[in-house]
């Protein structure tokens, strides 16, 4: 079982995500992340999913996603060179004082924004690596983190031109 | 000025359909009044599941893409299970629903159902048109979908007010439609081809195992040329039926769990397995790892997805079988029989374990499929419904051509067999029809009736009554213990019913009545009904159980007291 980065880009129409997304849950798959988007091509979108399997499964995964009518391509780009970035906004427990300034500073270690200050708490935005994502919010959480959303990660292949101008 | 109902019908002219099956509601009313004068015929059934499988059984009989037509709601619900056999089996069908004017879309407004979301795992695409400008184009990229690569089916859902919407002729889009995303390999690669051949020519016990892609891919006359050139022993799925003559010396029959035994030795004995094709679907493999245990596998299949799905094959070829037959026959640099002992060997099996017919003055099934296949000389087309009345279908009828045979493989799908007769019966009315039955089936979609009636299609109906949902009895007899739980049905005057119709019929309680009542159905101008009381517990041998190995057979019939390997 190992992690797969698979960007799937689409036509841009109504309904392409939920055939997408049915067709993981349809063949027994689980979706880690899932980031969606438009891309540097009008009229087409860029899926990134992130979902674990062995070979043989993904190698389904792939083959399935593109029988569908609306995907174009798809890359595996775990298999390549590639970057990789996530964003989680977190919303910390931060009463002005002491508590207040422990939160900052971990938030400029990790050179994480803070986008709202209100009485009590701070929200913080953050982009990286999965792994960078959990060691902030584990240093978090002691204050009491209230809220944490993230974006999923998405991913592009390292140098070269991408999957859309080599159509 | 042009509405969207009549762009739908033009360009469902434009695609060549010349008939749909459907079923009127209040969503379709502005198609309805078009095809009121259209020069388009439209079969009016009685239930929209059989004008699915109509066009389904249309599909398979022709080879053209089917189109059915319903209403929104419960009449585009009941295509569902039609769309998913058709799905199942690969066959290229249209299906047009009516849907709730696009401002009222996701209100639960009356007959409302979300068709497209419904259908998406169970369609190869589908459509909700928003706009009558681009009906035109959407009914062309459905066909064209529809009709290529591995065929399915394509559902396109039309909003009342798009139907009924004007659309000045310059502003209805047109040309071909650009579909980015869908490109089917035909073409084999030729380093594929050429690593199978050489698997060939080193093989000792090759085995042809053939499916349902040959006959969608009309590439029976290239694989029997393929077969002779190596004396390739050819056994093809319940899908593949057809694709080389039963009375070929090669044809070793059907495999799998209704097999026959000596198809089964062959491909468990087998050190060469060209799947062409076909999917290894669990009803053909048994318990997959002692399926072909010994066997390199060459997999030729037209559907990227299927091969490595269940199993791994040493060399797969993605291509439209015709084309990569025609090449393997052309890129050969070697013919003759490569394999005289083990020719020499499936003979003996055939010999020695031939299918059981018992001739013991009862009513078989098996008896009145053969007395059928003789007086048709394997010609014909047949469909059958789903269950025993199926597989001994299958196992006993002497088909010659391909799209003679016309069966729910991969759904299964009891009722499926009468409305998709009516469907054949348009794509060949020159063609006899016969239609058998079991008594639970032929109940599914008994309504029909009215349908054979009213057009009256000369489609011949013989029930193989044994007054019980039959493979499931068979089941229970053999798994459960004999504990026969809602499997048996009341009697039924069926004759009676078809009267009722006015259609003519005739029961058979006795072997002697067999032949003189399928001469009188076949030579009857008109519809006629067959109601056979068959011996009741009869059961569809040989049989592999679930989860077992194909060489694993119940039921075997040893001629000579030979036993299998």
């Amino acid at each position: 079982m190992k992690q797969h980065i698979i960007s799937v880009l689409v036509e841009n129409k109504a309904g392409v995500l939920a055939r997408v997304s049915g067709l993981f849950s349809r063949r027994g798959f689980n979706i880690e992340s899932l980031a969606v988007g438009t891309c540097e091509t009008p009229g087409m979108s860029r899926i990134t999913i992130v979902v674990i399997g062995n070979d043989m499964h993904i190698e389904q995964v792939k083959k399935q996603l593109n029988k569908l009518i609306d995907v174009i391509k798809i890359t595996d780009i775990t298999e390549k060179e590639h970057v990789e970035r996530e964003l989680a906004l977190i919303k910390v427990h931060a009463e002005p004082g002491l508590q207040r300034s422990e939160v900052m500073q971990v938030a400029d270690i990790f050179r994480a924004k803070i986008i709202d200050v209100g009485a009590q708490t701070l929200v913080l935005e953050t982009t990286g690596d999965p792994e960078k994502i959990f060691a902030l919010e584990s240093l978090l959480r002691p204050y009491g983190v209230l809220e944490l959303v993230r974006t999923g990660r998405v991913a592009l292949q390292r140098g070269g031109p991408g999957p859309a101008s080599r159509q | 000025m042009k509405t969207g109902a009549a762009i739908l019908i033009e360009s469902l002219k434009e695609e060549g359909v010349e008939i749909i099956f459907g079923y009127p509601g209040g969503a379709v009313l502005p198609i309805y009044d078009e095809l009121y004068d259209a020069e388009l015929t439209h079969i009016l059934v009685r239930h929209e599941q059989a004008a699915v499988h109509a066009a389904d059984g249309y599909a398979r009989a022709s080879g053209r893409v089917g189109v059915c037509l319903s209403t929104s709601g419960p009449g585009a619900c009941n295509l569902i299970s039609g769309i998913a056999t058709a799905n199942m089996d690969s066959v290229p069908i249209v299906a047009l629903t009516g849907q709730v004017p696009t401002g009222m879309l996701g209100n639960d407004a009356f007959q409302e159902s979300d068709i497209t979301g419904i259908t998406l795992p169970i369609t190869k695409h589908n459509y909700l048109v928003k706009d009558a400008r681009d009906i035109k184009m959407t009914v062309k990229a459905a066909f064209y979908i529809a009709g290529t690569g591995r065929n399915g089916p394509v559902l396109i859902d039309l909003p009342k007010d798009v139907l009924t919407a004007k659309v000045a002729e310059e502003d209805v889009i047109s040309g071909e439609p650009e579909l980015r995303g869908y490109k089917p390999t035909l073409k084999g690669h030729s380093k594929q081809i050429k690593k199978a051949l050489d698997l060939i020519y080193k093989a000792e016990k090759p085995v042809l195992y053939v499916g349902g892609g040959v006959i969608a891919a009309g590439a029976s006359e290239e694989l029997v040329k393929l077969a002779e050139l190596f004396c390739l022993p050819v056994t093809t799925t319940l899908m593949g039926l057809g694709a080389i003559p039963a009375d070929h010396p090669l044809n070793l029959g059907m495999l799998g769990m209704h097999g026959t035994e000596y198809a089964n030795y062959a491909v468990s004995e087998t050190d060469l397995l060209i799947a062409v094709g076909s999917r290894f679907d669990d009803r053909v493999t048994g318990k997959l790892s002692h399926f072909a245990p010994h066997a390199k596998i060459i997999h030729i299949d037209i559907d990227p997805a299927e091969i490595g799905k269940n199993v791994n094959p040493d060399v797969p070829i993605v291509g439209d079988a015709k084309s990569v037959l025609a090449d393997m026959i052309c890129l050969a640099e070697k013919n003759g029989c490569i394999s005289e002992p083990w020719l020499e060997q499936v003979k003996s099996w055939r010999k020695n374990h031939p299918l059981r017919v018992v001739e013991d003055g009862k009513v078989h099934p098996q008896n009145i499929i053969r007395k059928l296949s003789e007086l048709l000389d394997g010609g014909g087309i047949i469909v059958s419904e789903v269950g025993q009345n199926q597989m001994w279908a299958a196992q006993h009828y002497g088909f010659k051509k391909p799209r003679q045979w016309i069966s729910s493989g991969g759904l299964g799908t009891m009722g499926y067999g009468f409305p998709a007769a009516i469907g054949a019966w348009f794509a060949k009315p020159e063609e006899p029809i016969v239609l058998i039955a079991g008594d639970g089936s032929f109940q599914m979609n008994i309504q029909e009736l009215a349908t054979v009636a009213q057009y009256k299609i000369p489609v011949k109906i013989v029930i193989l009554n044994n007054m019980y949902l039959g493979m499931v009895r068979q089941w229970q007899e053999l798994f459960y213990d004999r504990r026969y739980s809602y499997t048996e049905l009341p009697p039924v005057d069926f004759v009676g019913i078809a009267k009722a119709y006015g259609i003519e019929g005739m029961r058979v309680d006795s072997v002697d009545q067999i032949d003189t009542a399928l001469k009188t159905a076949l030579t009857y101008d008109g519809p006629y009904l067959l109601d056979f009381q068959i011996e009741r517990e009869e059961n569809v041998f040989p049989m592999v159980p679930a989860g077992a190995a194909i060489s694993d057979m119940i039921g075997k019939h040893n001629h000579n007291g030979g036993s299998g390997p």
